[in-house]
């Protein structure tokens, strides 16, 4: 019974969508302020009603209703509770659903915060909001219907796969969707402004917040991803190049192209095109991800939906959304203009080198990713791309953006030195290329990767610390005058020095990891000691046991260095019986300085040796932290008062256009 | 009885541990090195896009064994290389070869930096300070005449 109100409650929702699509938009185009103001309600019931049918979902995956279908394929009723509540989107048709119910909580922000919006700007963005929403959720009700029965019902279900029971995967999905969705604020606003025909530093307002929060969630979300690769998939791989990343990584990237276009729409009245574009291209970046992930179009590691039917659905939506944008933009945009004026070498400079070179980076990853496909639709080739190549075609693009980073950043508006700021930066460049240049030294084999890699982020962090002694007078005030202005500088460029800091962070874990990594593979008897990295580990043995829906092999290593205790670390092999799938379980020792990573393999055939895996992982644990200050760089320019919700206004009234 | 029948089970069924096994390592240090960063560079056919390092897959396995075989025996690595496409195809390289089917593929992103670049240069041309000089802000009339012009 809950379950069918959650079907009709969807269905409504359908409606409504619908509803906010046609009366808002004409509304705005007749100059109809009731029919305008029809978005707000609108989108509030929308999200209430979506609301309601995911709670009505969850609800049938929490008492184990196994009569719905998707809760007898993807529960079970031996799953620990936290489980069998987030199975509700560890499957095809919850996930969709709660990629609609993310679209309509940000639909509801928007009309219940957006107050001060300009009448006309907001009800065109909540009908674009709203094309957006009833297209999937016509895609859900007639491709993926997550309510529908099962007659008669199992008396149990098949189980969540058991990657999925793992608290970084349960947390993963809903991450990326707020950011994949968030960025469809900024296509909505986008959009909205073509039709409108008028973009200025009000609107940059009022879409940088949306894309900011959009980024920091991406952020997290790709972060927790890689690190959920990290310790589950067993060989402590964090980046596989695989589609599925690819297509959350296109998005994060065009967007971060996004936020600091939009500064200089805001700032400085120019590349106003150029920031529509990247907004429309960003969120047609998400949708294609979507279309990658839920269609298996392009068969990676993690889809575990393949259905020829709804990748036609959803590349239908596709087409819409990107033909249509693309027209209007073609239409519409060369009517605008951009008044700022600046010289090449300036913020503003340096900003489109960033945009550029970000932009280019996501076309390669587009390019890789797609290239299989196009060669065996167009010559039947059949190609592989896979990490080699994107570490060779990718990366020289993001060397781009990194030198030019603490430059750009410390770069006047409109005119700027290249002499006046290297002269503050010299001694970064300086201890970086020192750096670089003792580890290319000091290093056996000749490989690029350490010295230039810490380099860059030597460079990065450093620039950082310039670029904070600049802004608060340092040299040449005292400490406490310098401490009291660093605390008045606003919240938008600590979240700047975080997220160019964090960038640096991560840069220095991918780069140390990847050029020093120790390994042993080796059969090993209870008893055995593996010397690895100036550490010893002692395997103790392999016990046996059982968990709440599986079954385990754990061994028992006491890792201790120059006779020091440093702890005893615990793998386990899984074997999940209803669905017949083994995990491995990788114990990790994190810490600041390195990861010491251990997996127990299989038992040697007729022996009592076990295949055991041992790597030291220097600085691994940086390529998250990392991550996780350029989120909270994010949140923390989201507090900016700036931003508040209230403290946005229009610059100037500037008159509509009688039509 | 069931934990027996389960463990059994779990013993048939291979775990996803990484790839490389222990019994397949070359004595000779930098053969086995050469064989990493070569396997590393190729597709296990039967997955989703991992190379033969990352792969558990029997296939896996035994290209990972073919390698080293084919390095023992004093190939070089472009050796193996040629030797598994004439085997498998091009479809076996993770890297796929700079060749002119694959052009777009490799030179997109350099060609697409150059143009940006140009097309920047040329927009900073229009955008000079100097240009600014006879300037103005447009006047509320002609903004308004813009915008009807525009039907905006």
């Amino acid at each position: 019974m809950i379950a069918e109100l959650g079907h009709f409650a969807l269905t409504l929702g359908f409606a409504v969508a619908l509803f906010q699509v046609v009366v808002p938009l004409v509304g705005a185009g007749r100059g109809w302020s009731d029919w305008m103001r029809a978005a707000v309600p609108a989108a509030l019931m929308q999200f209430l009603l979506t609301g309601f049918a995911f709670a009505a979902l969850m609800h049938a995956f929490v008492t184990s209703d196994f009569s719905v279908r998707i809760v007898a394929e993807n529960s079970n009723s031996q799953m620990p509770m936290l489980y069998r509540f987030t199975a509700t989107w560890g499957n095809h048709e919850g996930s969709m659903l709660l990629w609609v119910l993310i679209l309509t909580i940000y639909g509801a922000m928007v009309a219940g915060f957006g107050g001060n919006l300009p009448l006309g700007l907001k009800a065109r963005a909540l009908s674009v909001q709203a094309m957006i929403g009833s297209a999937f959720f016509a895609f859900i009700l007639f491709t993926s219907n997550p309510f529908e029965r099962l007659i008669p019902a199992p008396l149990d279900g098949n189980d969540l796969n058991p990657l999925l029971q793992d608290i970084g995967l349960v947390i993963h999905p809903p991450f990326l969707y707020l950011g994949y969705v968030g960025l469809s604020m900024a296509f909505s606003f986008a959009v909205a402004a073509l039709i409108e025909g008028r973009v200025d530093a009000a609107w940059a307002r009022w879409v940088r917040p949306w894309t900011l929060g959009a980024w920091v969630a991406l952020t997290i979300g790709i972060a927790l991803g890689s690190y959920w690769a990290y310790y589950e998939l067993g060989w402590g791989g964090w980046w596989f190049w695989d589609p599925v990343e690819n297509a959350s990584f296109m998005p994060w990237l065009v967007a971060g192209a996004l936020l600091h276009s939009a500064i200089v729409v805001e700032k400085r009245n120019a590349l106003k095109t150029w920031t529509i574009l990247l907004a429309i291209l960003a969120f047609s970046l998400s949708l294609i991800g979507t279309f990658i992930v839920r269609s298996g179009v392009i068969t990676s590691v993690h889809a575990f939906a393949n259905d020829p039917e709804r990748g036609v659905f959803i590349l239908a939506i596709l087409g819409v959304a990107i033909i249509g944008s693309l027209s209007l933009y073609a239409w519409r945009a060369p009517g605008m203009r951009s008044e700022g004026r600046f010289q090449p070498i300036s913020r503003e400079g340096g900003l489109m080198l960033n945009n550029l070179a970000l932009a280019v980076a996501a076309a390669v990853v587009f390019i890789g990713t797609l290239a299989p496909l196009v060669r065996e639709f167009f010559d039947g080739a059949k190609i592989s791309v896979g990490a080699p190549f994107f570490e060779l075609a990718f990366t020289p693009f993001l060397v781009i953006v990194f030198i030019a980073m603490p430059l750009g950043s410390l770069m006047p508006w409109k005119r700027g030195d290249l002499g006046r700021v290297m002269a503050r930066l010299w001694w970064a460049a300086a201890a970086a290329l020192g750096l670089g240049g003792a580890i290319w030294g000091w290093q056996t084999g000749h490989a690029l990767l350490a010295p230039v890699g810490l380099a860059l982020a030597t460079w990065l962090i450093l620039g950082v610390f310039v670029e904070i002694g600049t802004r608060i007078g340092l040299p040449g005030v005292s400490l406490v005058t310098a401490l009291g202005r660093f605390a008045r500088l606003p919240r938008a460029d600590w979240g700047k020095f975080l997220a160019h800091g964090g960038m640096g962070l991560t840069v220095m874990g991918i780069a140390a990891v990847t050029a020093w990594q120790v390994e042993d593979i080796r059969l090993a008897r209870p008893g055995d000691v593996i010397p690895v990295g100036g550490y010893e580990i002692r395997f103790d043995g392999v016990v046996e046991g059982q968990g709440p829906n599986y079954v385990y092999e754990r061994g028992r290593f006491t890792v201790s260095q120059g006779g020091e205790l440093v702890g005893v670390m615990e793998p386990e092999k899984r074997f999940y019986p209803v669905q017949g799938t083994p995990t491995t379980e990788a114990a990790i020792d994190s810490g600041l300085v390195r990861d010491l990573y251990l997996v127990l393999g299989d038992k040697q055939q007729g022996g009592d040796a076990w295949a055991v895996r041992t790597y030291l992982k220097p600085l691994a644990a940086w390529i998250w932290l990392g991550a996780l200050v350029m989120a909270l760089g994010g949140l923390v320019s989201l507090t900016d008062r700036r931003y508040r919700v209230g403290a946005v206004a229009r610059r100037a009234p500037v008159p509509v256009a009688a039509e | 009885m069931m934990r027996a029948i389960l463990l059994v089970l779990a013993l048939l069924v291979a775990a996803p541990a990484g790839a490389v096994q222990p019994d397949e390592i070359l004595a000779d240090q930098g053969l086995e090195a050469r064989a990493r960063e070569l396997s590393k560079e190729l597709r296990c056919l039967v997955c989703r896009n991992e190379s033969i390092d990352d792969s558990n897959a029997e296939l896996a396995r035994d290209l990972r064994l073919l390698v080293r075989e084919r390095l023992t025996a004093g190939d070089s690595d472009a050796e193996v290389l040629g030797y598994l496409v004439d085997r498998y195809g091009e479809f076996v390289l993770l890297k796929p070869k700079f060749s002119a089917a694959n052009a777009v593929l490799w030179f997109a992103g350099p060609i697409s930096f150059l143009l940006g670049l140009g097309v920047i240069a040329a927009y900073l041309r229009t955008r000079r300070p100097q240009a600014a000089a006879n300037e103005a802000p447009l006047s509320e009339a002609e903004r308004k005449r813009l915008e009807d012009i525009l039907g905006g």
